[in-house]
C-alpha cells in the first residue's frame, strides 16, 4: 500500500499537465506547406522535392514513382532539361544549387536498370483520344491519358517517335537507348503509335473516326530563312534539316572544312559542336548579339568552346561568296538591341548553316473551323490548352511557350488533365498554389556546407570526334549525395527540430512520414519552433483574443 | 556493557550500534569527539556499512544528511555553537522535509565574543526550526537519548536534535552503560521511510507552497510536535522494557513532592541542582526540581502538573534573550499561564561559568523568601559590568565591551598585586 | 558478407548534425529529444517563461541522463527559476524523482543521496545534482567544491543564465562585464556590470582534477547530448556548465533564445570544451564565425553599448578581445570534425 505522503511539500509526477499553459499564447504556430522553388520553377510541374525526399533515404523506387507522376522522361530529363529548378534553387544562395538534373538521369537509370513500371489504377474510360505528334508534348499526353484510363492513338509524321528529342537534340547530349527505352516504356503501357502518318484532317478524326478528343503537339519544324545577297552559290543550309539528316540513317551530312553556323540559339551551338564531330576544322558561329544575350544556355556556349568552336559575337551577316563571309560588327544600343557600325570584316569559309528558329506548320489547322493562329504562327490555347476548336487540344512548340522539352512535357501533362477533366463535363482545378518558400523562411544554419556534385565529363578529344554522350551519371553515392543537399524549402522533412526544440514539450511527434502536431493545450506561442525550423515549415500568426 | 569511558566515545559508540548508513563530520569543540568516534569505527570495520563523509562545513554536513535521509538511509550528524548556525538554513528545511535526520549538539555557547565553553545559546537558537529537542542529564542518558531519538524520529518523520553539554558531558569520563548490539537491534528497527528518492516511484519532494497551504503545512509541523509529547513516553517505557532502565521521557521531576520552591533546568546542571535540592531538603526545606528532557515538544500539561503546587519556580537557564531574559523560563510560564506563581529567571553557566553549589543554594534560598528579581545573573561582576556602563556612557563610541570589561579585569588583578 | 550499402557509405545528413533528428541516420545514433520516447524528465505545464532556455536545457540534459542511467536517475535542484517554475504546490512537471532542499546545497544533498544508495546497495541509481549560475558558482560555490575534491558520484549540471533570474535579475559572478542587471544598472561611466570581475567556473572545477568537466549550450544538442552521455558513464564528480539564456533577463524576442546561445558560441564568449582530470581534452570549432557585435545587439541588457549614434565601440571591443582570448585558449577555429 502506498504511504501517506506529506501534504503539499511532496507531489506526484507530472501534475503540472493540469496546468494548462496554452492560455498564455499570443501567437500560435501553425504547420504550412509551402511551395518549394524548384516545384514552381519546373515547367512539367514536377514535385521535385517529393521525390528527392525519398531518394534522400534511397528508396529509389519510390522516388522514381513520384516523379513519374508527372513526368514519364527522367532519363530524357535529366539530361536535356535546362533545369529552371536549378536556377531558383534556394541552395545556390547557400553554396551551390542542388543537380537535381543529375538526380534525375540516375533515377531514369535506376529505373531502366531495375525495370519498374508504373503504378497507376485508372478504370477504362471508354473514351479514344488521337494525339497527333510523338515529341515530348505528345508522348507526355499520352502517358498522362493513359494513366488516366483513356484508350490513346498516336500518329507521327516521321519514321520514328521522339519529335525533336531524336531529330534535334544531337545523341552526345541525349543517347538514343535512353530516348528509345523511355518511349518504349510509354507505348508498353498500351499506347497505340502509327508512324509514318502525317495528319491532315484533324475534322475526320472526330467525325469519321470518332475519336472523343484531339491533342495535337505538332512542333516547329519550319526553319526560318533570311535573304542574304550570294555572289555565288555557297552552301547554305538549315540546322533542323542538317540535324535531322544525322538521324536518318544513312550518310551524315556533307559540311564543308570551314563551317559558319548563324544564329546564338541553342540550336545553333548543337549544330556547330555537330559540325566539329563530323569533322570540319573549323565550326564558328556568327551572332548578332553578345553572350549576355545570346537566347542559349551559358553552359551550351562554353561547352561547344571547349570543344574548338568559335565564336564571333555582335556580327551580321552581309553578303556571302564561294570562300568569304562577310560580315558587319554590331553594337549594342541603350535598350539592348544590336546596331550596325559600318565596321566589315571577312570570314573564310565554305559553309552556312542557318540556324534562326523555326515556325509551326499550321496549314493543316487552317482548315479546322474555330482555330485560331496568331500571326506569328503559333496556335491559340485557352487556360485548358483547348484551342478554338471544342475537343481539340493543343501544347509543345507550337503554341506560344518556351520552347523546350520540359514545357512540352508539361503541356502534354496539362493537356491529358484537361482533357480528361471535359471528357467528363467537369473542369480541371490546379490544386491551389502554396505561397512560396522564400530563402528568408529558411534556418540555414542547420544546413551542412556541402559543394554540389560535379558530373564528370568525357575527354575532349573524344569529344571533338564522336558522339558519345560528354557528361557522366551520378553512381549512387553521389546521386544519394546530392539529393541529400536538397533543403527541404518549406515542406517538413522530419528533422524533430520543433519537437526537441519546444521548452513546453508542445509539439506531438506523430511518427514517420506523419510529421507532428502541436499540443495548443500546452504551446505558449514563444515561437521557438518556427525560428528554428531549418525549412519554414512553421508559421506564427496571431491568436484572436 | 558498563565502561569507564568519555562521554563523546560512549555516543558515539551508541550511534554506530544503531546502525546508521550515512554520516556526515565537520569538526566543531566540543561535539567533536563524537564524530571523529563513529569515524574511527567505520574506518576500522567495526561500523559496516557505513557512508562516513568528511565535509566542508556543516551547512555541508547537514545537508548531505538531508541528500541521504531523503534516499532512505539512517544518517546522523554532530555539531555545535557556531556549526549550527552555520546549517541554519538546513537545519529549518531537515525538519520542513521531514527527514529523520538524528543530529548530537555539544552544546556550546555562541561568539562574538568566540567562545568554546559550554551552554545553550546554540540549541536555543534553532529552538523553533522544527526539530524535536532532547537535553540529556547525563552521559548515561545521552547514549539512551541516541537510541530513543533514531526510533522517535523515524516514527515520526521528523529529526531530533540530541543535546549534551559541552566538556561537562562530552569530555566527562564515567562509569557509562553501552548497550549491546542484540539489545539496540531489540529496540531499533530498520528505518522504513514514508518517502523516499526512488525511480519506481518519482515524485517530487520539497515543493514550493504558496499562501494558500503553506499555514496548513506549518500547522501540521506543530502538529507533530505534539505526537511526539505522546511518543517521547511511549518510546521511554520501551526503553525501559528492553534495557531496564529509565531514560527519556518528557520530564524528571526530582524531590517535587511537597515542594513550594523548584528549580527547573535543562541538561547536566541539574545533576548540581540535584545535590543542592538533596541537601536543603536534609535541611527541612521545601524544595524540588524538575529536569526537562524535552524541550520540544515542549511539556506544558507535565510541568503545569508537577508544578501545581510550588510557590516559587526557579528557572535555570544557560542562555539569555538579550533584552527579555530568559528563553526558558518564557516557555515555563506558558505552561504556568493559569497559575499565579511567580517564574523567576536565573542566566547561568554561559559560556562555561561554573555554576557552584553555592551559588545555587543561594538563589534557591532567596527564591524561597520571594527575594529573587524577576531576572537575575548567577555571579555577575557587578562591579565590571557597572564600570563599563559608565564608561560608556562617557564616550560616544565607546568600543567594543568584551575587550574593555577584560581589560578592566586584567587592570583590577594588576591593580590587587600591588 | 553482406554488401556495404550507399545508405551506410554516405555519411552525409544534411541537417543530421545539427537539427534535432534526422531521419537518415541510423536509429542508435539519433538524438535522445528525437525519440518518441524521451523520458521528457520535465513535463508540460510548467511555468517557466516563454522560450526559456533553462526549461529547454535542463530537459535536454536530463532526458540525455535518463537514458544513459537506463531510467535510474534521481535529480537535486537548487533553488531558483527551474525549481519554482517546476514544482509550485500542488502541481510538479518532474517525472523524475526529484528534490529541493535549498538555494546553496544542491552539490552536498546529491552528495547525500549517493551515497545513501551505495549503501542501500542500489548503486544502479545515478544522481545528478543541478541549479542556476547563482546556486553554482556563488551560493552553492562551497558545497561544490566540496562535492568535487570528495570526488562524490553526482554530475553536476549548472544552467547558466548569467544571472539571479529567479529574483528579479540580480548580477551573480556569472554574469559577463558591461551586461544590465538589477543589481548593475547601466548607469554612469562604467555602465552595466564591472570588467574583470567574475569566475569562470568550468576552470575552477577542472582545477579540482574532477574525472570530467564540459561546458555545453541549449543550442547545441547534439554536442550536449553527447557530452552528458559520456559524463553518466564516468564514476566520480563531473561537471557540465550549460549556457542557456534567459529571454526575461537578456532582453531578447522569446523566439531568439537558441539563436542567441549560438551566437555566443559561435562568437568565441562562450567556448565549448570538455576537460579530463584537469586537462582540456577537445573543444568544439566555430562553425560560422560571427563577431561579438552579433551577439551583443539583439540584448537589451546590452543596448547601453548600442545608444543611436553613439556605439560604445571601446567596450564592444574589450569583449571582442575576451572572445578572441577564447578562441585562442581553446583553439576554437581549427578543422572541425567530421559530423
Ligand atoms: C537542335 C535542338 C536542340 C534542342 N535542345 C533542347 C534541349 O537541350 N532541351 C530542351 O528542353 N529543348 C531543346 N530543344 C527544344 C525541344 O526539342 C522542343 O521544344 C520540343 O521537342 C518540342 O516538343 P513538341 O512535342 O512540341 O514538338 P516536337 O518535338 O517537334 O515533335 C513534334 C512531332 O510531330 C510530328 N509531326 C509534325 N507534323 C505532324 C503531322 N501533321 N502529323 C503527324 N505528326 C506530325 C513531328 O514529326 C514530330 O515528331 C531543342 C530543339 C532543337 C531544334
Ligand atoms: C539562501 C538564499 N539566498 C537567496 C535566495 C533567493 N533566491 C532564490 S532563487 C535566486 C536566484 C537564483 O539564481 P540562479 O541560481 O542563477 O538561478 P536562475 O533563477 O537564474 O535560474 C535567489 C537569489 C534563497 N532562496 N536562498
Ligand atoms: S526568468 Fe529566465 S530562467 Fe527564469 S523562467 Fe523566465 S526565462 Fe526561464
Ligand atoms: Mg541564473
Amino acid at each position: 500500500m502506498r504511504k501517506q505522503l506529506p501534504f503539499a511539500i511532496t507531489l506526484d509526477p507530472g501534475t503540472s499537465l493540469a496546468n494548462q499553459t496554452g492560455s498564455w499564447r499570443t501567437e500560435r504556430p501553425l504547420y504550412v506547406d509551402r511551395l518549394p522553388p524548384c516545384n514552381n520553377a519546373c515547367p512539367a510541374g514536377e514535385n521535385i522535392q517529393k521525390w528527392l525526399y525519398h531518394a534522400e533515404e534511397g528508396d529509389y523506387e519510390r522516388a522514381w514513382q513520384v516523379l513519374m507522376e508527372d513526368n514519364p522522361l527522367p532519363g530524357v530529363m535529366g539530361r536535356v532539361c535546362y533545369h529552371p529548378c536549378e536556377t531558383e534553387c534556394n541552395r545556390a544562395k547557400m553554396d551551390e544549387t542542388v543537380g537535381i538534373h543529375a538526380i534525375e538521369r540516375f533515377l531514369g537509370r535506376q529505373a531502366w536498370e531495375q525495370k519498374w513500371k508504373v503504378i497507376f489504377d485508372a478504370e477504362p474510360s471508354g473514351n479514344r483520344v488521337l494525339v497527333i505528334g510523338a515529341g515530348p508534348s505528345g508522348l507526355s499526353a499520352a502517358y498522362h491519358l493513359t494513366r488516366l484510363g483513356h484508350a490513346v492513338t498516336i500518329r507521327e509524321a516521321g519514321p520514328a517517335a521522339g519529335g525533336m528529342m531524336r531529330f534535334g537534340i544531337p545523341k552526345y547530349r541525349l543517347p538514343r537507348d535512353v530516348l528509345d527505352y523511355e518511349i518504349q516504356r510509354i507505348l508498353d503501357m498500351g499506347v497505340e503509335l502509327e508512324l509514318n502518318v502525317k495528319v491532315g484532317d484533324i475534322e475526320g478524326a472526330f467525325e469519321k473516326e470518332g475519336f472523343d478528343a484531339v491533342f495535337v503537339a505538332v512542333g516547329a519544324h519550319l526553319a526560318k530563312r533570311i535573304d542574304i545577297p550570294a555572289h555565288a552559290a555557297g552552301k547554305i543550309l538549315d540546322a533542323v534539316s542538317v540535324l535531322r539528316g544525322m538521324e536518318a540513317g544513312g550518310e551524315p551530312p556533307q559540311l564543308g572544312r570551314r563551317v559558319i553556323i548563324y544564329g546564338g540559339g541553342n540550336t545553333a551551338m548543337d549544330v556547330a559542336r555537330t559540325a566539329k564531330r563530323l569533322g570540319a576544322d573549323e565550326s564558328m558561329i556568327v551572332y548578332r548579339r553578345s553572350r549576355t544575350e545570346m537566347p542559349a544556355h551559358d553552359f551550351e556556349a562554353t561547352e561547344a568552346e571547349e570543344e574548338g568552336v568559335i565564336i564571333h559575337w555582335l556580327r551580321t551577316i552581309k553578303q556571302i561568296d564561294e570562300t568569304m563571309v562577310t560580315v558587319e560588327k554590331m553594337e549594342i544600343d541603350a535598350d539592348g538591341r544590336p546596331q550596325p557600325t559600318g565596321e566589315f570584316e571577312t570570314i573564310e569559309a565554305d559553309t552556312l548553316i542557318l540556324a534562326l528558329g523555326q515556325d509551326v506548320d499550321t496549314a493543316f489547322l487552317e482548315r479546322v473551323p474555330g482555330v485560331d493562329i496568331a500571326k506569328d504562327g503559333v496556335v491559340q490555347v485557352d487556360t485548358r490548352m483547348m484551342t478554338g476548336r471544342t475537343g481539340l487540344f493543343a501544347g509543345g512548340d507550337m503554341v506560344l511557350a518556351e520552347r523546350t522539352v520540359t514545357v512540352a512535357v508539361g503541356h502534354g501533362k496539362k493537356a491529358a488533365r484537361n482533357i480528361d477533366a471535359w471528357l467528363r463535363g467537369e473542369s480541371f482545378e490546379n490544386p491551389e498554389k502554396h505561397e512560396l518558400a522564400g530563402f528568408d523562411d529558411l534556418n540555414t544554419w542547420y544546413y551542412d556546407d556541402a559543394p554540389q556534385t560535379v558530373q564528370s565529363a568525357l575527354d575532349i578529344v573524344r569529344r571533338q570526334t564522336g558522339f558519345e554522350e560528354v557528361l557522366k551519371g551520378l553512381t549512387e553515392d553521389n546521386a544519394l549525395y546530392e539529393a541529400r543537399r536538397c533543403l527541404s524549402c518549406g515542406n517538413c522533412f522530419e528533422c524533430d527540430n520543433c519537437y526537441g526544440i519546444c521548452p513546453d514539450n508542445a509539439v506531438i511527434k506523430l511518427g514517420p512520414g506523419d510529421r507532428f502536431r502541436f499540443n495548443y493545450d500546452y504551446c505558449k506561442g514563444c515561437g521557438m519552433c518556427a525560428a528554428e525550423c531549418p525549412c519554414g515549415a512553421i508559421k506564427m500568426v496571431a491568436e484572436n483574443l | 556493557m558498563l565502561k569507564q569511558i568519555e562521554g563523546s566515545i560512549a555516543v558515539a559508540e551508541a550511534i554506530a550500534l544503531c546502525r546508521p548508513e550515512v554520516v556526515c563530520a565537520y569538526p566543531i569543540t566540543p561535539q567533536t569527539h563524537i564524530v571523529e568516534g563513529v569515524g574511527a569505527l567505520v574506518k576500522s570495520g567495526a561500523l559496516e556499512n557505513c557512508e562516513f563523509i568528511n565535509v566542508e562545513s556543516e551547512f555541508a554536513a547537514l545537508s548531505v544528511a538531508i541528500g541521504a535521509s531523503a534516499a532512505g538511509a539512517r544518517t546522523y550528524t554532530a555539531t555545535a555553537s557556531q556549526g549550527i548556525l552555520f546549517m541554519a538554513e538546513a537545519v529549518y528545511n531537515a525538519a520542513g522535509l521531514g527527514l529523520p535526520i538524528v543530529m548530537t549538539i555539544g552544546n556550546r555557547a555562541i561568539g562574538a565574543p568566540i567562545n568554546i565553553w559550554n551552554d545553550h545559546t546554540d540549541a536555543m537558537s534553532v529552538k523553533d526550526a522544527g526539530w524535536i529537542q532532547l537535553f540529556a542529564e547525563t552521559n548515561q542518558e545521552a547514549v539512551d537519548l541516541h537510541i530513543q531519538a533514531f526510533r522517535l524520529a523515524e516514527e515520526l518523520s521528523s529529526p531530533v536534535m540530541v543535546c549534551m553539554d559541552g566538556f561537562i558531558l562530552t569530555h566527562a569520563y564515567e562509569r557509562i552503560d553501552v548497550p549491546t548490539q542484540e539489545e539496540i537491534d531489540a529496540f531499533l528497527p530498520p528505518y522504513d521511510p514514508v518517502q523516499v528518492l526512488d525511480p519506481v516511484e518519482p515524485y517530487s519532494i520539497g515543493a514550493m507552497v504558496g499562501p494558500e497551504a503553506f499555514t496548513e503545512v506549518r500547522y501540521l509541523a506543530h502538529e507533530k510536535q505534539l505526537q511526539a509529547l505522546r511518543l517521547i513516553p511511549e518510546i521511554g517505557a520501551v526503553f525501559k522494557d528492553v534495557f531496564d532502565r529509565e531514560s527519556g521521557g518528557l520530564i524528571h521531576p526530582y524531590r517535587t513532592e511537597g515542594a513550594e520552591t523548584i528549580a527547573v533546568a535543562l541538561g547536566s546542571v541539574n545533576g548540581t541542582i540535584k545535590e543542592v535540592v538533596d541537601a536543603m531538603r536534609d535541611e527541612g526545606a521545601a524544595v524540588g526540581s524538575i529536569s526537562i528532557c524535552s524541550f520540544r515538544p515542549f511539556p506544558l500539561d507535565e510541568l503545569e502538573a508537577t508544578l501545581a503546587g510550588a510557590k516559587h519556580v526557579v528557572v535555570i537557564e544557560k542562555s539569555l534573550a538579550p533584552g527579555l531574559g530568559g528563553i526558558l523560563a518564557s516557555n515555563v510560564r506558558m505552561a504556568l499561564r493559569e497559575m499565579a506563581v511567580p517564574v523567576y529567571t536565573v542566566i547561568a553557566g554561559l559560556g562555561g561559568r561554573p555554576i557552584t553549589m553555592a551559588s545555587l543554594r543561594g538563589i534557591l534560598e532567596a527564591a524561597a523568601k520571594g527575594r529573587l528579581p524577576d531576572v537575575q545573573f548567577l555571579d555577575l561582576d557587578h562591579g565590571a559590568v557597572e564600570r563599563e556602563i559608565l564608561r560608556a556612557r562617557g564616550i560616544r563610541r565607546s568600543g567594543p565591551t568584551a575587550e574593555n570589561i577584560l581589560k578592566s579585569l586584567g587592570a583590577a588583578a594588576v591593580a590587587g598585586d600591588e | 558478407m553482406t554488401e556495404e550499402t550507399a545508405l551506410q557509405r554516405v555519411k552525409f545528413y544534411q541537417t543530421g548534425t545539427h537539427t534535432v533528428g534526422n531521419r537518415l541516420i541510423d536509429k542508435g545514433a539519433r538524438s535522445v529529444q528525437s525519440s518518441m520516447d524521451r523520458s521528457n524528465a520535465i513535463t508540460s505545464g510548467h511555468r517557466a517563461c516563454q522560450g526559456c532556455g533553462e526549461a529547454l536545457g535542463a530537459r535536454y540534459a536530463l532526458d540525455a541522463a535518463m537514458r544513459a542511467a537506463e531510467g535510474q536517475l534521481v535529480a537535486v535542484n537548487a533553488t531558483g527559476c527551474l525549481e519554482v517554475f517546476t514544482t509550485p504546490y500542488p502541481e510538479t512537471s518532474w517525472q523524475i524523482p526529484w528534490l529541493h532542499s535549498l538555494f546553496g546545497n544542491a552539490p552536498a544533498v546529491a552528495t547525500g543521496v549517493a551515497a545513501a544508495m551505495r549503501r542501500k546497495g542500489r548503486s544502479e541509481v545515478k544522481v545528478v545534482a543541478q541549479g542556476g549560475d547563482g546556486g553554482t558558482t556563488d551560493i552553492g560555490f562551497g558545497c561544490l567544491s566540496g562535492m568535487f575534491e570528495r570526488n562524490d558520484d553526482v554530475l553536476y549540471l549548472c544552467y547558466d543564465n548569467e544571472g539571479y533570474m529567479n529574483t528579479g535579475v540580480q548580477r551573480s559572478s556569472a554574469t559577463p562585464p558591461t551586461a544590465r542587471t538589477a543589481t548593475t544598472p547601466a548607469l554612469g561611466d562604467a555602465p552595466g556590470n564591472v570588467f574583470g570581475t567574475g569566475k569562470n567556473l568550468p576552470l575552477i572545477a577542472m582545477a579540482h582534477n574532477i574525472p570530467y568537466v564540459a561546458t555545453a549550450s541549449v543550442a547545441y544538442l547534439h554536442d550536449l547530448e553527447d557530452k552528458v552521455t559520456k559524463a553518466m558513464h564516468i564514476p566520480g564528480a563531473r561537471y557540465i556548465h550549460i549556457m542557456v539564456p534567459c529571454p526575461l533577463g537578456w532582453g531578447t524576442a522569446s523566439d531568439a533564445t537558441i539563436h542567441i546561445a549560438r551566437m555566443a558560441v559561435e562568437s568565441g564568449l562562450f567556448p565549448l570544451f570538455e576537460a579530463e582530470h584537469g586537462e582540456v581534452t577537445r573543444s568544439n570549432k566555430i562553425r560560422r564565425r560571427v563577431p561579438v557585435k552579433d551577439y551583443l545587439a539583439p540584448q537589451r541588457r546590452f543596448a547601453h553599448l548600442f545608444k543611436k549614434g553613439q556605439e560604445d565601440t571601446t567596450r564592444i571591443a574589450r569583449l571582442q578581445r575576451m572572445a578572441d582570448a577564447n578562441i585562442e585558449r581553446f583553439n576554437l577555429l581549427g578543422e572541425r570534425e567530421s559530423p
